[in-house]
């Protein structure tokens, strides 16, 4: 699956979604293949701080553990806990209902620090 | 270790054509996984799924010492399978009665076969020749030897259809010649290390891509990993060497005095392990399920201020749902149904002791 060209990416894959002031964020399709089957979700709280470049959470294959890596700053509105349940839903439709968090931007200048779809398909090749 | 040092068995090409995801494991590059972990455990558990464990070493022992030889070196009691095609599990010792390796001991008439682990393939050997007797030999078969697990529900009558209608399987923990597909000669062991029913297929190295290939013609068959193999024995608390025992632990802290019988004596180490029985250790293999979270190998249990010990084999369980573990702990504190914390990474997670294994195969 293609980059999606509607959404804006970190180099540690995670993707941004922007509405407004406000944005989605999720794990890439590219990251969902490298982390492997999802069995475990460890998510933030509403009302969360999420700093760019910081943890906000972890998920865990089988085998591995990996960060989720806050491509933006801002405040967490909304957290997909459907995934608690289904953390393997990332793994299914990293792009829709693998959804992770909603963020109130601070600082809606870090968008521009991100990768539009081509580059990030070159980040990854 | 660099890449070139790693060994392939002969159905490598073969798994990374299938998209498989190598790994280095006891030497060899290994398949861990194909496409999912999680499929490939529950195929094992619902069908069958195939693993290539040709790293695994195989000695032949014949001579006419030979029984004798191993009466001494194994554990448990070889005059149990005095019968041509009988097979054992048992544990090899060394004098302070530490466990050097797991194996499973076959009957294959007039001499024995042996199935060590890959990592211990060295070890075993040089400790097997350096106290053998003059009428004993020892051959190691292990690089022109291929073996494939075929595990599962579904696995015997796969096999079954490959080897004709006028063979009969071998009973559970016994072993028999098979021509499969009329033309591969085949040493069929039923034995596996996943709690399902099922064969380890046993070929010479030249015909193991022909055995894959006809095993994978078979609709209900997975090829499945390492991955995968783990996390089906961990279910199932079969132990791993490496993890679960190693040189550092006995048979009675490792949870394996049943491979002991107390009827035995003279076998090296047994000393240790009668005193043992006589005086418990203080430390032994407990099995831990949790509720959340999963713990990984090294990770501190907690009872919950005085540290306990920590994981050996820790792993989510496919056919749970649930975190599982293994960890040497004080023996008098941790009887089963006690309740433990896991700290993983810096968080503390309920677990709870249980009596093995965490899952019955159905």
């Amino acid at each position: 699956m293609g980059a999606p060209t509607d959404l804006k990416y970190s180099n540690d894959h995670e993707w941004v979604r922007v509405e407004a002031d406000q944005a989605t964020v999720g794990v890439s399709d590219y990251a969902q293949g490298q982390l492997g089957g999802l069995v475990f979700i460890e998510l933030p709280s509403v009302g969360d701080a999420l700093i760019a470049g910081e943890a906000f959470g972890e998920v865990e294959s089988v085998k591995s553990v990996s960060e989720l890596i806050a491509p933006v700053s801002g405040e967490i509105v909304e957290v997909n806990t459907a995934l608690e349940g289904a953390p393997e839903t990332i793994n299914n439709d990293p792009y829709g209902a693998g959804w992770i968090v909603k963020v109130a931007l601070s600082e809606p200048a870090q968008l521009d620090e991100l990768l539009d779809a081509d580059a990030y398909e070159q980040h990854i090749s | 270790m660099s890449n070139e040092a790693l060994k392939r068995t002969p159905l490598f090409e073969e798994q990374l054509a299938l998209g498989a995801k190598m790994v280095p494991f006891a030497g060899y590059e290994m398949p861990v996984e194909y496409s999912s972990l999680i499929a490939e455990h529950e195929a094992c558990r619902n069908s069958v799924g195939i693993f290539d464990v040709s790293h695994m070493g195989e000695l032949r022992l014949s001579g006419a010492g030979a029984k004798d030889f191993l009466l001494r070196m194994l554990t448990n009691d070889l005059e149990r399978i005095d019968e041509v095609g009988a097979a054992q599990y048992t544990l090899m010792l060394d004098e302070d009665g530490h466990i050097i390796d797991d194996l499973i001991v076959y009957n294959t008439g007039g001499e024995y076969l042996i199935v060590v682990n890959a990592s211990n393939r060295e070890t075993d050997l040089e400790w097997l020749s350096s106290q053998a007797p003059g009428d004993v030999e020892i051959v190691d078969e292990s690089e022109r030897t291929a073996l494939v697990a075929v595990q599962g529900p579904k696995a015997l009558q796969v096999i079954g259809e490959l080897a004709g209608k006028d063979w009969t399987a071998p009973e559970r923990f016994c072993i028999r010649e098979a021509l499969l597909d009329a033309s591969l000669p085949a040493l069929i062991a039923r034995t596996g290390y996943t709690g399902e029913d099922g064969v380890e297929v046993f070929v010479h190295a030249r015909d193991a891509v022909a055995l894959w290939r006809l095993l994978l013609s078979f609709p209900e068959v997975s090829p499945a990993g390492l991955g995968a193999r783990d996390t089906l024995r961990l279910e199932v608390c079969y132990s791993l060497y490496g993890s679960d025992m190693d040189r550092t632990r006995t048979p009675i802290e490792a949870g394996l005095g049943w491979v002991c019988p107390k009827t035995r004596s003279g076998y090296v180490g047994a000393e240790v392990i009668a005193a043992q029985r006589e005086d418990p250790p203080a430390e032994v293999l407990r099995y831990l399920l949790l509720e959340r979270g999963i713990p990984r190998h090294g990770y501190e249990v907690w009872s919950p201020d005085r540290l306990l010990g920590q994981v050996a084999s820790g792993s989510h369980a496919p056919s749970l749902g649930r975190g599982i573990a293994t960890a040497y702990l004080p023996r008098e504190d941790t009887k089963p149904g006690t309740k433990v914390e896991v700290d993983i990474r810096g968080r503390r997670f309920p677990a709870e002791i249980v009596k093995p294994p965490f899952y019955h195969a159905q």
